[in-house]
């Protein structure tokens, strides 16, 4: 038998070949194959993200705006909902059975053991009206979240809204960190400031056993994070000063903003027409926002930041420190009322110097002195000429912060048009255009778009003699100040000597006799105005009445720009309205003789136009 | 016993009783951490009854092994001779014991074959493991299996396949499949190594018809035949007949496999052979097993994650932790270190048996000794094998490792039993 005793190695060598295998297969998936440990933490690492609590939101004053409260979802747990009495249970929920039992599928679909919610948005009373029931009901809880709450019935179109993040939100890589049903800014302040208002997320990661519950922190908790409270902002806005521009806008369409052309803190920001800020919160939400989307005024428009209209007469004042800093007039120059250059707003005294020209809105005048800054012969051809003036004047222009953002702290802000030479160029073809062709510039009407905010902060520019600091809504976050770039100064390239003929002629304007804008005058109570009415001419409709101002004119506090679309003549309605805004910010009340505009001033623009 | 006690202490072979102890150590440390939970108290043994203890698979393991010590020296005590003289008597008993209990045992788990004896569960199937060994190498040494001997090889037969179809009665197919394991001890004894050859050929067209068209393995198979055919055509001439019976014989296989399958296999046998052959398929359902015995050893990496710092284990992914996929637990607490260990454990295990084995002068003591390699082996094979995805979920437990009472007894008595025969081979070496 001794020939059969090789075969023991035959026997050793199946062994070992199994052995080998085995030792191999094991290498692979222990050592070369990291998908199983990914695995393995997909099946036992739970990351439970702790949502902080977000920023509070105060006004200038330090009154509270929007805050948190709790509002309550009652959750279910499918497995341990023991003989549901349901009608006595809908009854306490008052819904209806189907509702429920839907509404209970789902949540078994879902997940028999992990909770789920019912009913979602229970407000504090809601919720105590079924409280003390809810213990005959085992497998439902209640779980507590927060959400936005308002403590002002303005300021809409500023603060903005929170809503659950949406899917097309989720995939952009500034939101990976956020989860599904997370709540986030979508708008205004509440977007813009939403890293600061958010905080810092906490996170937890536990483990599970196989059935979902907890089996205590990973690591002895090495990994986890504490969250951080989000940063409240302190607003710039006036919430008492902005309740009253919104009560005076009521029933029109179009926007104030006010300014405090020191600091560039925005006072006042209306866009009318509004809507309460606590439309887009809580139940409901979705259905009132496409109520909203489908308001054919269109509330969800944020007029002062995207509607952009030709400014109308208040231009008239950049044009003339443009040529004044050019060099090319002075403001003793006196140019002819020739209204066969363009017609005149009416008839006036010989506009021998600017002050009489700004005072009386003269049009020729303003087509004459942007005619001397832009053809200054700088070619034979006046084609030519034109086209190296305009792109000159418009370098000039640009720098009041026009024809491009200001850099505001919101989103949605549009850039307006300063239009260049290369735009008429590809309008009308190359030395197909002439002075002729761009003179309504002069007068801010044709090709030229600004924002309500672009204007306002013009006024604060010149109400700083030639400076301004990016206007902004938020003065402080958390303990400290404002964003860096809004604490430094922005040059327009304006001498300050050149604002000492204009301010004078704005002061006309308000306060001269026969100024066209008259009603604003404060001189009354001691305060005197610098502003400038413009008239917007409107293909469309009835002409957009503007007034832009600012006050006290010797030391200005605040610079304000009223628009108010289709109400015609600015005098008429937006200087009033201006005046009481400002009355009312600098005096923290209104004359008397005052009241009666209060009452007059609301209600449709319309019936300011005198049709003829 | 006519000898002196250290006479007989000096003839047992030390180096299996070490290796032995070594498993059951590491075992029972697994076992351990299988069944360790956090939320008990610090120092359970002092703190909690013994009542209490009894919930722990941990504690009733340190039972299990201590009766097994007890077993040990009894084994070892009883004289050697016995096994040979008494084998065919304890495989009649067994018999009429794998007959009876069916009758008289309550179903567990769906299979009818665990006997309670007041808190004790015995599964009589894994002592028949040894008294089948014992008989078959008591037989063994009655016959000359080279001399095929037609009426010798149909008893042999018979003796081996009696058990399993017994069990298989009792519907615990695993502990059946054991018994296959035998045929590596006949091998050694002289069996035709054609019976090996054609059980792997047609284990790999079983596979094979599994994972590949059919009308590829036909073809491929008729293609071979052909090329050979072509090369020497004498010879297969002279074998037509046969050459082409072997032909018909595969092809019916190939097709006969979906037959086999469908309407041999039973639903939850033919799902672990899906399981197998497709382990994405189904994960949370019947793959559930494989999927998260893989993820856990898996996970384990190249030096684990640290002695009970399982999570999957811990957290009860992977069922039946601390008996049949107790190589989760290696895996995953010591990972690729300590499944290297595992292995070479029972590498150094097998060999030395495979040592003992040869060095006795008896056909049944040599038999026996191939008997216990191969039955350890086939342990070995399948456990590790299903946990790692390489072989279907077969419920049987790892030797030495897996928490339990009847297979830690019955693979200490299987291993015991052939030192106790070492050990008398030994003395009798001394006493001429």
């Amino acid at each position: 038998m001794q020939y059969l005793e090789g075969r023991k190695y035959v026997v050793q060598a199946i062994f070992l070949t199994v052995a080998l295998v085995f030792a191999a297969r094991l290498f692979y998936i222990q050592v070369l194959d990291g998908s199983y440990k990914l695995a393995a933490d997909r099946n036992t690492l739970q990351r439970i993200v702790q949502t902080p609590y977000r920023g509070l939101i105060y006004d200038r004053k330090g009154q509270i705006l929007v805050q948190n409260t709790p509002v309550y979802d009652l959750m279910v747990v499918p497995r341990e909902v023991k003989q549901l009495d349901t009608a006595r249970f809908c009854q306490l929920l008052q819904l209806p059975v189907e509702e429920v039992r839907a509404s209970l599928k789902a949540a078994r679909a879902f997940s028999r053991v992990k909770a789920s919610p019912l009913v979602q948005n229970l407000s504090t009373p809601e919720l105590a009206a079924i409280q003390d029931n809810l213990i005959d009901f085992p497998g439902f809880s209640v779980k507590a979240r927060m959400a936005r709450s308002y403590n002002t019935h303005s300021m809409a179109h500023a603060l903005g809204y929170v809503g659950a993040i949406t899917p097309a939100f989720l995939e952009k890589p500034k939101f990976a960190k956020y989860q599904p049903g997370e709540f986030l800014g979508i708008t205004g302040l509440e977007s813009y400031y939403e890293d600061q208002l958010m905080g810092r997320r906490g996170v937890q990661y536990r483990m599970v056993n196989v059935r979902g519950i907890e089996k205590g922190a990973f690591r002895g908790g090495e990994f986890d994070t504490l969250s951080v409270a989000g940063q409240d902002l302190h607003l710039s806005l006036d919430s008492e000063l902005q309740d009253y521009a919104e009560k005076l806008m009521a029933g029109k369409r179009g926007s104030v903003v006010a300014l405090d052309p020191k600091t560039g803190e925005i006072l006042v920001f209306v866009s009318a027409p509004s809507f309460d800020p606590a439309t887009l919160s809580g139940k409901g939400m979705g259905n009132r926002y496409m109520e909203l989307l489908r308001n054919p005024e269109q509330p969800l428009f944020n007029r002062p930041l995207m509607a952009t209209y030709p400014p109308g007469s208040t231009f008239k004042l950049v044009n003339e420190l443009v040529a004044l800093q050019m060099g090319v007039v002075s403001p003793q120059t006196g140019f002819p009322c020739n209204w066969k250059l363009v017609r005149c707003t009416h008839r006036h005294e010989y506009p021998s110097n600017v002050g009489i020209a700004i005072k009386n809105s003269c049009n020729p005048y303003f087509y004459q002195v942007m005619r001397t800054a832009v053809m200054r012969g700088r070619s034979t051809n006046r084609f030519e000429d034109a086209r190296l003036g305009l792109a000159e004047w418009r370098r000039q222009v640009m720098k009041f912060g026009l024809g491009e953002k200001l850099g505001v702290d919101m989103g949605q802000e549009k850039k307006g048009l300063i239009p260049s030479s290369d735009f008429y160029d590809k309008r009308n073809g190359y030395h197909h255009w002439n002075f002729r062709t761009v003179y309504s510039l002069a007068i801010g009407q044709g090709e030229i778009g600004i924002t309500g905010l672009q204007m306002a902060n013009i006024m604060a520019t010149i109400a700083n003699r030639g400076w301004y600091i990016t206007p902004h809504f938020v003065k402080g976050i958390g303990q400290g100040g404002p964003l860096p770039q809004f604490q430094q100064k922005h040059t327009v390239g304006i001498d300050p000597i050149h604002f000492d003929e204009i301010i004078p002629g704005m002061q006309g304007v308000v306060d001269g006799r026969g100024g066209t804008g008259g009603n604003a005058s404060l001189l009354d109570v001691g305060i005197s105005v610098a502003g400038k009415t413009g008239t917007v001419q409107n293909p469309h409709g009835d002409d957009h009445a503007t007034f832009a101002a600012f006050a006290p004119a010797e030391e200005p506090k605040i610079a304000i720009v009223v628009f108010i679309e289709n109400a015609g003549f600015g005098g008429s309605s937006a200087a009033p309205l201006a005046s009481l805004v400002m009355e009312k910010y600098l005096r923290g009340k209104v004359a008397p003789w005052r009241h009666r505009w209060e009452e007059w001033l609301p209600g449709p623009a319309e019936r300011f136009v005198r049709h003829h | 016993m006519s000898t002196s006690p250290a006479r007989y202490s000096r003839s047992i072979d030390w180096v299996t009783v070490l290796i032995y102890l070594l498993m059951v150590g590491v075992g029972w440390l697994n076992v351990y951490a299988a069944s360790y939970s956090p939320d008990a108290p610090a120092n359970p043994l002092s703190s909690l009854g013994f009542q209490e203890l009894m919930a722990f698979n941990w504690f009733k393991q340190i039972l299990w092994i201590g009766t097994a010590v007890v077993l040990i020296v009894v084994l070892l005590v009883i004289d050697s001779k016995a096994y040979d003289t008494f084998a065919f008597v304890l495989y009649g008993g067994m018999i009429l014991l794998l007959i009876v209990t069916p009758f008289i045992a309550r179903p567990i788990a769906g299979s009818r074959s665990w006997l309670e004896l007041g808190p004790v569960r015995l599964q009589p199937a894994e002592f028949a493991k040894f008294i089948t060994a014992l008989a078959v190498s008591r037989y063994m040494a009655g016959i000359n299996l080279r001399q095929q001997n037609f009426r010798d090889q149909l008893v042999l037969a018979g003796l081996t396949l009696l058990p399993p179809l017994l069990i298989i009665a009792a519907n615990e197919t695993g502990q059946a499949l054991v018994f296959g394991a035998f045929l590596l001890a006949y091998f050694r004894e002289g069996m035709s190594p054609l019976i090996l050859l054609i059980l792997a050929a047609a284990g790999a067209i079983l596979i094979l018809a599994l994972l590949v068209p059919k009308l590829w393995l036909v073809g491929a198979f008729t293609l071979i035949l052909a090329i050979a055919f072509g090369f020497n055509s004498k010879l297969w001439r002279h074998h037509l007949p046969l050459s082409l019976s072997v032909w018909a014989v595969v092809i019916g296989m190939v097709f006969g496999v979906d037959f086999f399958f469908n309407n041999v296999l039973q639903a939850h046998q033919r799902k672990r052979i899906e399981i197998l052959i497709n382990p994405s398929a189904d994960p949370l359902g019947v793959g559930w097993n494989v999927t998260q015995s893989k993820i856990a050893i898996g996970s384990g990496g190249f030096a684990g994650k640290g002695f009970l710092q399982g999570t999957q284990t811990k957290f009860d992914f992977v069922p039946e932790q601390s008996t049949d996929f107790i190589f989760c637990t290696v895996g995953e607490e010591w990972g690729w270190a300590g499944t290297m260990v595992t292995i070479i454990l029972f590498m150094t295990l097998l060999g030395r048996i495979i040592y003992v084995a040869e060095r006795q002068k008896s056909v049944f003591g040599r038999t026996y000794g191939y008997c216990v390699a191969s039955i350890i082996f086939f342990h070995f094979c399948v456990n590790i094998g299903m946990t790692i995805g390489l072989a279907p979920v077969v419920g049987i437990p790892l030797p030495f490792f897996s928490y339990g009472g009847s297979s830690l007894w019955s693979f200490t008595t299987l291993l015991f039993i052939l030192l106790a025969i070492d050990a008398y081979r030994k003395q009798d070496l001394e006493r001429y």
